[in-house]
C-alpha cells in the first residue's frame, strides 16, 4: 500500500485524497438518510448498554441505538453547515464585489468585516440566535451572518490584486465597462476561491452548530444533533456512561477533519499557487 | 521620542474603540428588539399567572418598553454613559458588578490557559521547526491539525470523564466545593477547581501558536545569518538561542494577544461543560433566560476585551519591535 502511494505524484496523491473523502462523506450522509425510525426507537429493554457488535456505539437511557443517532446527528449537522456556508458564501461574494467598486465602500466593507470580528463568534452566534428566538432558522442565520468575514477578506485582496493587473489596465483603456471587467476579468479568477472557500467554510460552521447547539441556544433537543446529544450526556457522565459523549463527538472530529482534508487538496488542486505552498 | 505621535496614535485607538461600541451596541440593540422574547413575560417567570395584565403594563411601562427602540436605545445609552448598566433580572444585582463579580473567575481561567497555551504553543512550535520534516514535526503538526476539527467542550467532556469520574483526581465542577462559606476555601481548593476547565481551554489554544512559530521558525533558519552562524560552527539549541528566538517571539506573542476572542468564545464552552461559574457561563443563563440587560453589557464587555487584546498586539508589533518602531508610528 505504502509503495503504491509513494509512486504517485503529488496530483494523483491529491486527487485520491479528494474522492476518498467524498466518498466517506457520501457514506456518512446517505447512511444518516436511510435509517429508518425505528432504529431511533426507545427499547427499555437496551437502556444504557455498553458498545457492542450489536450497538456499535452502545445505547442511551432510554435504549437508543447511539450509532444511529450519531449519523442522524451528522447528517443533520451536514445540512445546517451546507445551508450556513452556502449563504455566507454569497454574503462574502457580495461584500466582496462591492468593496471593488470604489474606495467609500471599500472602506465600508473593510469597516464591516472589522465589526463582526470584534465580538467573540460564539456571544454574536448566542445574540443572533436570541434574536430570533432559537430553532434551526436561528442557527442557519446566525452562522450564515457571522461566517463571512475571513473569506470576504481573502476575496477582497484577490480582486485588489487583479484590479491593479495589466491586461485589466488595459482592458479598461480599451472602453471595457465595468461590468465587463467584472464578468470577464475577475469573476472568473474568483470561482476557484469561491469554491473552495465554501468547502473550507463547513468545518468552522459545523463545529459552531455544535457549540451552539450544546449550549441550548441552536437546535430543539428532540432533534438528534450532536451538540444536543452532547450536552444529554453530561446528565449520565458521572454514572461512568462513556459511550454516551466520546463516539458522537469523535464522528464530529472525524466528519470535521474530513472536510478540511477535502477544502485543503482541492485548493492544492484548483489553485496551484497558493495551494502548494506550505 | 514622537510624544505628538504617540498622542494622536492613542487618539486615533481611543476614537475607533468608540465608535466599535456605538456600532456593536446599535447592531446589538437592534437585534434584541426584534427577539420575539419577550423581557416582561422572562421577568415575571413562574409567577405568570399572578401578574395581571395591568401589573404587566404597568412593569413595560416603568422599563419604557412602550416607548419606540430608538427612545429606548438614548435612554440606555445615556445610563450607559453615567455608569448604569441596568439590572440583571436572573441575579437581581446591577449589571456592572455582575460582570465585574464573574470576569474575576473568568480571568483566572483564560489567564492560566492564555499562559499555558502560550508556552506550550511556542516550545511545540520550535520543536517542530527545528526538526522540519522529521517525525517530531509530522506528529506535532498533525496533532495542530487534528485539534483544529476537534470540539473543545467534546475535549472538556472527555477530560471530565477521565481525570473526575473514572480517576477522581480532580471534581466534577463549579468553581469552589459546594456548601463551604467562600472566606474557607483554600487556594489549593480554587486551583482544584480551576485546572480541567483551563486545561481544556489550553488544549484548544495550543495550535495555532505552535503552527505560527513553527512557520516563522523555519524561514528564520533559511536566512543568511544563520547560515553564517553555522557556518561558524553554531548549532541546535544555541543556535535557536542565540539567533532565532528574539525574532519568532514577538510576533507569537502578539498573535497570542490578538487571540483574545477564541480564548473568550472557549471559555464560554468550557465553563458551561465545568458548571464554572464564570462570564461565559452568565452570558449563556442571559441568553436562555432573556436577561437583555445582562446580555448586551456582556456583548460590550467582550467586545472591550477582545479590542484591548488587539490593541496590545498592535502596540508590541509597533512600539517594541525596533524595526518598525523606526519607521514612524
Amino acid at each position: 500500500m505504502r509503495g503504491v502511494i509513494s509512486r504517485l505524484n503529488l496530483r494523483q496523491r491529491t486527487i485520491t485524497r479528494i474522492i476518498l473523502s467524498i466518498i466517506v462523506l457520501i457514506g456518512i450522509v446517505s447512511s444518516g438518510l436511510l435509517i429508518d425510525a425505528d432504529r431511533l426507537s426507545i427499547d427499555l429493554e437496551m437502556k444504557n448498554s455498553a458498545p457492542s457488535l450489536e450497538h456499535l456505539f452502545g445505547t442511551d437511557w432510554l435504549g437508543r441505538d447511539m450509532l444511529a443517532r450519531t449519523l442522524k446527528g451528522l447528517t443533520l449537522s451536514m445540512s445546517v453547515g451546507l445551508l450556513a456556508a452556502f449563504f455566507s458564501t454569497g454574503i462574502a461574494l457580495f461584500l466582496a464585489l462591492l468593496a471593488s467598486w470604489n474606495k467609500r465602500m471599500d472602506q465600508f466593507v473593510t469597516w464591516l468585516i472589522d465589526l463582526f470580528l470584534s465580538v467573540p463568534h460564539i456571544v454574536l452566534l448566542i445574540l443572533i440566535s436570541f434574536a430570533l428566538g432559537g430553532g434551526f432558522n436561528g442557527v442557519v442565520i446566525g452562522l450564515a451572518l457571522t461566517h463571512w468575514p475571513s473569506l470576504t477578506r481573502l476575496l477582497r485582496a484577490e480582486m485588489l490584486q487583479i484590479k491593479s493587473a495589466e491586461y485589466v489596465g488595459i482592458s479598461h483603456r480599451l472602453g471595457k465597462s465595468r461590468l465587463w471587467i467584472a464578468r470577464h476579468h475577475i469573476f472568473p479568477h474568483l470561482i476557484p476561491q469561491l469554491f473552495i472557500g465554501f468547502i473550507l467554510l463547513f468545518p468552522h460552521a459545523i463545529l459552531h452548530e455544535a457549540a451552539i447547539t450544546f449550549l441550548g441556544f441552536g437546535l430543539s433537543t428532540e432533534q438528534p444533533a450532536i451538540g444536543v446529544i452532547l450536552s444529554e450526556s453530561m446528565r449520565y457522565l458521572s454514572t461512568g456512561l462513556w459511550w454516551l459523549a466520546f463516539f458522537p463527538g469523535l464522528s464530529l472530529l472525524i466528519m470535521v477533519a474530513l472536510f478540511d482534508l477535502l477544502g485543503k487538496n482541492l485548493q492544492t488542486l484548483l489553485d496551484p499557487f497558493h495551494g502548494q505552498k506550505r | 521620542m514622537h510624544y505628538t505621535q504617540i498622542a494622536r496614535y492613542i487618539l486615533k485607538k481611543t476614537i475607533k474603540l468608540a465608535t466599535l461600541l456605538i456600532a456593536v451596541s446599535i447592531l446589538s440593540f437592534t437585534l434584541i428588539s426584534y427577539s420575539p422574547i419577550d423581557p416582561v413575560h422572562s421577568y415575571i417567570g413562574a409567577d405568570m399567572t399572578r401578574v395581571g395584565p395591568e401589573q404587566r403594563e404597568a412593569i413595560a411601562e416603568y422599563w419604557g418598553l412602550n416607548d419606540p427602540p430608538v427612545q429606548q436605545y438614548l435612554n440606555w445609552g445615556k445610563n450607559v454613559l453615567q455608569g448604569d448598566l441596568g439590572t440583571s433580572l436572573l441575579y437581581r444585582s446591577p449589571v456592572a458588578d455582575t460582570i465585574a463579580e464573574r470576569f474575576l473567575a473568568s480571568l483566572a481561567l483564560m489567564g492560566l490557559a492564555w499562559i499555558l497555551s502560550g508556552i506550550f504553543g511556542f516550545l511545540l512550535g520550535i520543536l517542530a521547526g527545528m526538526k522540519e520534516g522529521t517525525w517530531v514535526d509530522r506528529l506535532i503538526k498533525g496533532y495542530c491539525f487534528t485539534l483544529a476539527s476537534t470540539p473543545a467542550f467534546w475535549v472538556g467532556l472527555l477530560l471530565l470523564m477521565l481525570f473526575s469520574v473514572w480517576l477522581g483526581w480532580f471534581p466534577v465542577g463549579l468553581g469552589s466545593p459546594a456548601g463551604v462559606l467562600a472566606e474557607d476555601i483554600s487556594f489549593i481548593e480554587r486551583l482544584r477547581h480551576l485546572a480541567l476547565p483551563a486545561l481544556t481551554l489550553s488544549i484548544a489554544g495550543v495550535a495555532n501558536v505552535a503552527l505560527h512559530t513553527r512557520q516563522k521558525l523555519i524561514e528564520v533558519l533559511e536566512s543568511d545569518y544563520v547560515r553564517f552562524a553555522k557556518a561558524k560552527g553554531e548549532n541546535g539549541f544555541t543556535l535557536v538561542w542565540n539567533h532565532a528566538l528574539r525574532n519568532i517571539a514577538l510576533p507569537a506573542i502578539s498573535l497570542h494577544f490578538a487571540s483574545f476572542g477564541e480564548l473568550f468564545g472557549g471559555a464560554v464552552l468550557a465553563e458551561q461543560v465545568f458548571s464554572y461559574p464564570g462570564l461565559g457561563q452568565a452570558v449563556v443563563q442571559a441568553g436562555l433566560g432573556g436577561d437583555v440587560p445582562l446580555l448586551l453589557g456582556i456583548v460590550l464587555f467582550s467586545t472591550i476585551f477582545v479590542f484591548i487584546g488587539n490593541f496590545i498586539a498592535d502596540l508590541l508589533y509597533k512600539v517594541i519591535d525596533p524595526r518598525i518602531r523606526k519607521v514612524d508610528i
